[in-house]
C-alpha cells in the first residue's frame, strides 16, 4: 500500500493547520520549550563541569594516594577531622621507610609568607616543604636547574625551587638559578625553576609557590607542621594494594587499636571523580524531573489543543472521509500536527539553550551536550505522538455523516 | 446487472426510548446512466437514502448492492475506498477546503486514490475545464462566487470518474438563476453518460431529471418517469435572455 501521497497531503494539512494558528501553537508548546531548554542547559552545564573536573583531576595523577587528615569526599565529619592528631614528619619518615609497594613518596607541608629578591617581592607566596621525590610524584617538570638531591633534604640545606610565575616576578630579566632569595626573611639559593603548569579548578597550581626541603621547612617556618604524604604506586593497577599497605602502616604508626576508626584519610583522584559523577547525577536527576514535568504539562496542553483542533475541523474530517480518506490517513494527519508542534517547541527550546550556553561559556565551563539535545528533541516528538494519539484516534473514528452535518 | 440495487433497506435511529424510522423497507433499482431526482418534504428521509447510497452510512437492515458488490457489511476503510472510487459527492454547502485552491480541492479525491501528482494535476485541470472554470484554478473558495464554488465541487465529484454522482440539495444555497446553471451542468454530465442522483425539494429542479422518486415518511411514495416534453431543459432556459 502506497502511503506517499497521503503522507505529503498530511504534512501539508498539518503545516497549514499550525501556520493558521501560530500563536496558539506557540503558546501550547511552552511546556515543551521549557522542558527542552532546561534539559539542554542542564546537559551543557554537566558536560562542561565534568570536562573541567576531569582536566583538573588529571593533574593529581591516577596512581597517587594522598595521605592527610582530611577526607576529600564529604563522607567524614568535618569537626572530627579537624580534631584529628596532625600527621607529623616523623610519621611520614616511618611510613616511607616501611612501605614496600611505593615507587616514590612525597612528604609535603605548606605555609604562606613573603618571598623577595632585592627590591622585588611577592607578599604571600605559597611556601611548600618538599622532599627529593616531590617533583616526581607531583609530575612537576623543570624549566631550568634541577630538583632537590637526597643530600640536600637530609642535610636540610637552604635551597629552593621556584614556580614559574613567582620566578618571572622575582627575576623579570635574568635567570634565577644560583641567586639567593629571602623566604620569610631567611636566605635560600635557587636551584631550580618549574615549568608553567596553569591553574586547576581546585588546586592552586604550582606556579605561585616556592619549594624548600621539608627538613629546612620545619626549622625555618613551622616547628611541627601537619604534613601530607603523597604515595605514588608502582603503577595505577597497584593502587588498591598500595592503599591497603599504607593504611596498615599508618594505623600502626598512629597506634590505633583494632576496631578504632582511621584518624587519617587516604585520598585519590578516582574518589573525587566518583563524587563529581554522583553530584552530576543528582543535578541531572533534578533536571530530568523538571524536564519530565514540563513535558507532561506540555503534553497535556498539546492534547487539549489537539482536541480543539479536531473539534474545529470536524466538518473537514467528514469531507475528507467522504472523499476516500481512510482512518489511518486522518490519524497520521493529526499525529503529524501534534508532533510538528512539539518539534517546533523543541527547536525553540534549543534556540534558547544554545545562546545561553554560549553566554555561560564566558564565565563558566559550559559545553553543548549534543546527545542530550538529540534525546530532548526525540522525547518532544514522542510527547507529541503520545498526547496527540487520543485526539487523532477520535478524529479518525468520526462517522462521516455526523461529521459533515457539523457546522 | 444494475448499478444500484436496494432491497428492503431500513435505517433507524434509536432516540432514547423511541426509535426514529428514517427509512422503512425501501427497495429500489437504478440503472447506469440514469438521472434521478429524489423529492420529498423535509425530514422524509432523502438525505438518509443518499448517505446510504453514497456509502457514508450503513443500513440498519436490508441489502445494498453497488455495481454488483454487497456493501452493507463493509467496514469503515473499505467504505472509504468505495466512496473514493465509485461516488462523487456534491453537497448543499459545497464543502470546499477554505485554505486550498480550486485545483487542490479538485485533486483531493485523487490524493486518496494514490494517483501521482502529475496525473492528478492533469485530471483536475480537465475536470475544472468540464465545469467551465479553466481560468479559475488558482482561486481559493473565498475568491469565487457561490455558483463557481459549486462548480469546483462538481469538478471534484467528477475527477475520479465515479460510477455515480450524488448531489444533496446542490442548489439549496444558490440563487435561482445560478441554480438553473448548475442544473444545466448536471444535464450535460448526464448526457455524457454519468449516473446522477439529485436530492431536492423543489419541483422546478426535479423536473430536469428523467426519473423522480418521491419519498414520504421514509417510504417511496411514487416512482415517476415523466415524458420528455414535460421535462425542463435547463440549457435552454439558462440561455441569455432576449
Ligand atoms: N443522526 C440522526 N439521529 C437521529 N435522527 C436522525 C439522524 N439523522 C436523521 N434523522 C432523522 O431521520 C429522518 C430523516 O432525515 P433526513 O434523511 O435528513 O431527511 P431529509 O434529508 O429528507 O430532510 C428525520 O426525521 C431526521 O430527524
Ligand atoms: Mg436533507
Amino acid at each position: 500500500m502506497r502511503l506517499g501521497y497521503e503522507l505529503t497531503e498530511a504534512v501539508r494539512i498539518s503545516g497549514e493547520a499550525i501556520l493558521s494558528n501560530k500563536l496558539r501553537a506557540a503558546l501550547t508548546t511552552l511546556g515543551i520549550v521549557i522542558g527542552v531548554a532546561t534539559v539542554s542547559l542542564m546537559g551543557s552545564v554537566i558536560a562542561g563541569l565534568s570536562q573541567t573536573f576531569e582536566d583538573s583531576l588529571s593533574v593529581l595523577g591516577s596512581d597517587v594516594l594522598f595521605v592527610q587528615k582530611y577526607d576529600w569526599t564529604s563522607k567524614g565529619n568535618w569537626r572530627e577531622m579537624r580534631n584529628r592528631r596532625d600527621i607529623t614528619l616523623r610519621h611520614a619518615t616511618r611510613l616511607e621507610k616501611e612501605l614496600s609497594l611505593a615507587q616514590a613518596v612525597s612528604v609535603e607541608a605548606q605555609s604562606v609568607g613573603p618571598v623577595s629578591h632585592e627590591e622585588r617581592s611577592a607578599e604571600s607566596a605559597t611556601i611548600v616543604g618538599a622532599n627529593e621525590q616531590t617533583a616526581m610524584v607531583r609530575g612537576y617538570l623543570m624549566e631550568a636547574g634541577r630538583s632537590f638531591s637526597e643530600a640536600e633534604v637530609d642535610g636540610s640545606r637552604p635551597v629552593c625551587i621556584l614556580g614559574s610565575t613567582l620566578a618571572e616576578n622575582l627575576f623579570p630579566r635574568s635567570s634565577p638559578l644560583r641567586n639567593r632569595i629571602k623566604i620569610r626573611g631567611k636566605k635560600y639559593e635557587v636551584v631550580g625553576v618549574l615549568e608553567k603548569m596553569g591553574g586547576s579548578l581546585f588546586f592552586g597550581g604550582a606556579d605561585d609557590q616556592v619549594m624548600v626541603p621539608i627538613t629546612r621547612f620545619v626549622s625555618d617556618f613551622a616547628y611541627n607542621p601537619d604534613v601530607n604524604i603523597n604515595v605514588k604506586a608502582i603503577d595505577a593497577e597497584a593502587i588498591d594494594e598500595t592503599r591497603i599497605e599504607v593504611r596498615g602502616i599508618m594505623r600502626k604508626i598512629r597506634r590505633l587499636a583494632p576496631g578504632e576508626p582511621d584518624d587519617f584519610a587516604i585520598n585519590q583522584q578516582g574518589m573525587v571523580m566518583d563524587a563529581v559523577i554522583q553530584t552530576g547525577g543528582t543535578i541531572a536527576a533534578g533536571g530530568l524531573l523538571i524536564t519530565g514535568l514540563s513535558l507532561l504539562v506540555g503534553g497535556i496542553g498539546i492534547m487539549n489543543i489537539m482536541f480543539v483542533s479536531v473539534l474545529e475541523r470536524t466538518k473537514e474530517i467528514g469531507l475528507r472521509k467522504a472523499l476516500g480518506a481512510k482512518q489511518r490517513t486522518i490519524l497520521i494527519q493529526f499525529l503529524l500536527e501534534a508532533s510538528f508542534i512539539c518539534l517546533f517547541g523543541g527547536i525553540l527550546g534549543l534556540l534558547i539553550a544554545f545562546p545561553v550556553t554560549l553566554l555561560l561559556q564566558t564565565v563558566f565551563p559550559a559545553k553543548m551536550a549534543w546527545p542530550v539535545v538529540l534525546a530532548a528533541l526525540t522525547v518532544s516528538i514522542l510527547t507529541g505522538l503520545i498526547s496527540g494519539y487520543l485526539p487523532a484516534f477520535r478524529a479518525a473514528r468520526l462517522n462521516p455523516v455526523d461529521a459533515l452535518r457539523q457546522e | 446487472m444494475s448499478l444500484i440495487e436496494v432491497r428492503n433497506l431500513s435505517r433507524l435511529y434509536p432516540m432514547g426510548e423511541e426509535i426514529v424510522y428514517a427509512l422503512r423497507d425501501i427497495s429500489l433499482v437504478i440503472e447506469k446512466g440514469e438521472y434521478v431526482a429524489i423529492m420529498g418534504p423535509s425530514g422524509s428521509g432523502k438525505s438518509t437514502l443518499m448517505n446510504l447510497i453514497g456509502c457514508l452510512d450503513s443500513p440498519s437492515s436490508g441489502e445494498f448492492i453497488l455495481n454488483g458488490i454487497e456493501v452493507s457489511e463493509m467496514d469503515d476503510d473499505e467504505l472509504a475506498d468505495i466512496r473514493n472510487r465509485q461516488i462523487g459527492f456534491v453537497f448543499q454547502t459545497f464543502n470546499l477546503l477554505a485554505r486550498s485552491t480550486a485545483l487542490h480541492n479538485v485533486e483531493l479525491p485523487l490524493v486518496y486514490a494514490e494517483v501521482d501528482s502529475e496525473t492528478r494535476r492533469e485530471r483536475a485541470l480537465e475536470a475544472l475545464g468540464q465545469v467551465g472554470l479553466a481560468d479559475r484554478v488558482t482561486h481559493r473558495p473565498n475568491e469565487l462566487s457561490g455558483g463557481q464554488r459549486q462548480r469546483v465541487a462538481i469538478a471534484r465529484a467528477l475527477v475520479n470518474r465515479p460510477a455515480i454522482i450524488l448531489a444533496d440539495e446542490p442548489t439549496g444555497n444558490l440563487d435561482s438563476r445560478t441554480g438553473v446553471e448548475i442544473m444545466a451542468l448536471f444535464e450535460e454530465l448526464s448526457d455524457r453518460g454519468n449516473t446522477i442522483i439529485v436530492v431536492t425539494h423543489e419541483e422546478e429542479v426535479a423536473r430536469h431529471a428523467r426519473r423522480i422518486l418521491r419519498i414520504r415518511d421514509g417510504l417511496i411514495a411514487a416512482d415517476e418517469r415523466p415524458p420528455a416534453d414535460e421535462r425542463i431543459d435547463a440549457r435552454l432556459s439558462s440561455c441569455p435572455e432576449g
